[in-house]
């Protein structure tokens, strides 16, 4: 198996054979999104845990409003 | 085999099982996508035809073939939570849905970059494009309707019954391009046929093709344990974690 990188230089990787501007949009639109939804769906525990303690939170001093006025 | 499934449909062990099998899928998914772009950038042979272009095909094809099979995982958990009214196959379905979203975007986006230096145009309203469309608005769709129904035993059933509907759309996908005439170009790779792919090209392709399995795993399991924790809020086991983490 022939296993030898395919561009004489590093110029000539970026440049594509001419196909820059389409390889790279490709590959760089690609790497937006999947990597904005790798964020997002990291983030979406901490942001539901965060959810739950402010509505115990405010569950709580409910509770407390309701015992302090009876 | 009933009995010991059963336990796994409780939130708590289903939410432990699937924080538990995250390292793998994100250690293989990574080590197979990074093996196979640099691989399919650098390193694949030219293609005799279509020059450097064709080397947006190591994101295409994993992108649209991924976003069929995600789609399909998605109606199958949708199915399991309408049939057997199991909430957890409800919450993994919801959890799928933005994923294939995302991969269905990412093939229009790279087909369109790479039809145009090929085709001479972004875009043509043939059935492999327009079928794909309508892919990602079926996946809008079910993201649309899980998120306008507060009750959200409501909105699996109406998402889910969408999503068990759409699933027709997926053997035109995969068939139009033998159906229709049409730009776009047969399939390159079938299983259980020789391919007249060459080896150097091939298995980068299925590199990226299992890296991004892998990867629809690992990112499910992040919004799945979410979409647990969310939905069982008022739960004494939720209620310890929220503690613990905020005590942290």
């Amino acid at each position: 198996m022939n296993l030898t990188f395919q561009f004489a230089s590093l110029a000539e990787f970026f440049d594509m054979g001419g196909y820059a501007f389409y390889v790279w949009l490709s590959y760089g639109s690609a790497v937006i999104a999947i990597g904005g939804l790798i964020i997002h769906s990291a983030r979406k525990r901490k942001s539901v845990l965060a959810q739950i303690a402010q509505k115990q939170e405010r569950e709580a001093r409910l509770r407390q409003h309701r015992s302090q006025t009876q | 085999m009933w009995k010991w499934l059963h336990p796994y449909a409780q939130p708590e062990r289903a939410y432990n099982l699937a924080g538990s099998l995250f390292p793998w899928f994100a250690i293989l998914a990574t080590l197979l996508i990074t093996i196979g772009t640099v691989w399919g950038l650098g390193f694949a042979p030219v293609d005799y035809q279509q020059g450097n272009s064709y080397r947006i095909i190591f994101l295409h094809v994993p992108a649209a073939s991924m976003s069929m099979s995600a789609y399909m995982a998605m109606a199958v958990c949708a199915f399991i939570g309408l049939v057997w009214q199991i909430k957890l196959a409800d919450m993994a379905a919801a959890a799928i849905a933005p994923i294939g979203a995302v991969l269905t975007a990412v093939a229009l986006l790279t087909g369109a970059a790479w039809g145009k230096p090929m085709w001479g145009t972004w875009w043509v309203w043939d059935a492999r494009l327009t079928s794909e469309l309508v892919l990602l608005f079926l996946y809008l769709g079910v993201i649309a309707l899980y998120a306008s129904f507060e009750d959200k035993v409501m909105a699996a059933k109406a998402a889910g019954i969408l999503a068990i509907v759409g699933v027709i759309n997926l053997p035109i996908i995969k068939y139009s391009v033998d159906w229709w005439n049409t730009l776009h170009q047969p399939n390159a790779i079938t299983v259980g046929k020789s391919n007249n792919m060459p080896p150097e090209m091939l298995i980068p392709l299925l590199c990226n093709i299992f890296g991004f399995a892998m990867m629809i795993g690992a990112l499910s399991i992040l919004r799945f344990r979410a979409e647990v924790l969310a939905r069982n809020s008022m739960r004494p086991w939720v209620r310890a974690l929220v503690a613990k983490e905020n005590n942290a």
